[in-house]
């Protein structure tokens, strides 16, 4: 998660730094995929990161509830948690709302408290 | 003290459709009794569960919209808690969020007559007195 907030500034100073380790080149980009996950979101330097936009903002969802839980199911990840609002781009008051509604589903067997629903 | 509530509950898969609509009677009848109303049910129907509940997968799931006050809910929870098919239920309080989506249901439509010119503005109103 580290690598995720300032990409740039770290892959500068390790790429230098691990010269003498690597014996085949010199130098390897410091870990491509990184822990952050499948998105592939590290962008940095490379490529532009498209801002991200509120959902519910965009699309004036202003009911977040409890019962649409195909709605909710776009913001849990596959492990069950909700997934936070720095990676999605919803805006708080609507992450506010989101998060209670994902609780109340999960409260009554619609989401996953952990894993997928099998 | 006029509040609005919804009433999920999901009760064991195998249970009957008339086993259903007697217990669904028998909440109605106690919810006007105590002096509310029931504004509408729902029988979502079988739905496989996120997570086992009671050894079940599955279960039926249905919602009451109920108005009424706090004591009457507390009733209807206690009659869902010894109902022995009933294995979970949930209570959510909906008519301050009603409020606040009209609240902004009315901005919206005040904005959107700024704009264009008065013609549609007939149905509108007729929509909202009806």
């Amino acid at each position: 998660m580290a690598d995720e907030t300032r990409p740039t500034s770290s892959g500068a100073e390790g790429g230098g730094e691990r010269t003498q380790s690597g014996d085949r080149g010199e130098r390897r980009p410091p870990r491509a995929g990184g822990p952050g996950g499948p998105g592939g979101r590290e962008g940095g330097r490379k490529y532009f990161r498209r801002k991200k936009v509120c959902k519910f903002c965009v699309e004036k969802i202003e009911a977040i509830n409890y019962k649409d839980y195909r709605l909710l199911a776009q913001f849990v990840a596959e492990s069950g948690r909700i997934v936070p609002r720095r990676l999605t781009g919803v805006c708080t008051p609507h992450q506010r709302r989101l998060s209670t509604a994902i609780k109340q589903a999960r409260n009554i067997a619609l989401l996953p408290f952990a894993g997928r629903a099998s | 003290m006029n509040r609005t509530y919804e009433l999920m509950f999901i009760v064991r898969p195998d249970m009957a459709e008339e086993d259903q609509d007697k217990l669904i009677s028998t909440l109605e009848s106690a919810v006007s009794s105590s002096g509310g109303n029931v504004k509408n049910v729902e029988k979502m129907g079988k739905r496989r569960l996120a997570y086992m509940v009671r050894r079940f997968h599955e279960g039926i799931y249905i919602l009451l919209t109920v108005e009424g006050g706090g004591a009457l809910i507390h009733e209807l929870e206690r009659r869902l808690r010894v109902t022995e098919p009933v294995i979970k239920f949930l209570t959510v309080r909906t008519d301050e969020e009603e409020k606040r989506l009209e609240k902004i249901k009315k901005i919206r439509e005040s904005r959107r007559k700024a704009a264009p010119p008065p013609a549609e503005t007939g149905s509108e109103t007729a929509a909202v007195t009806a």
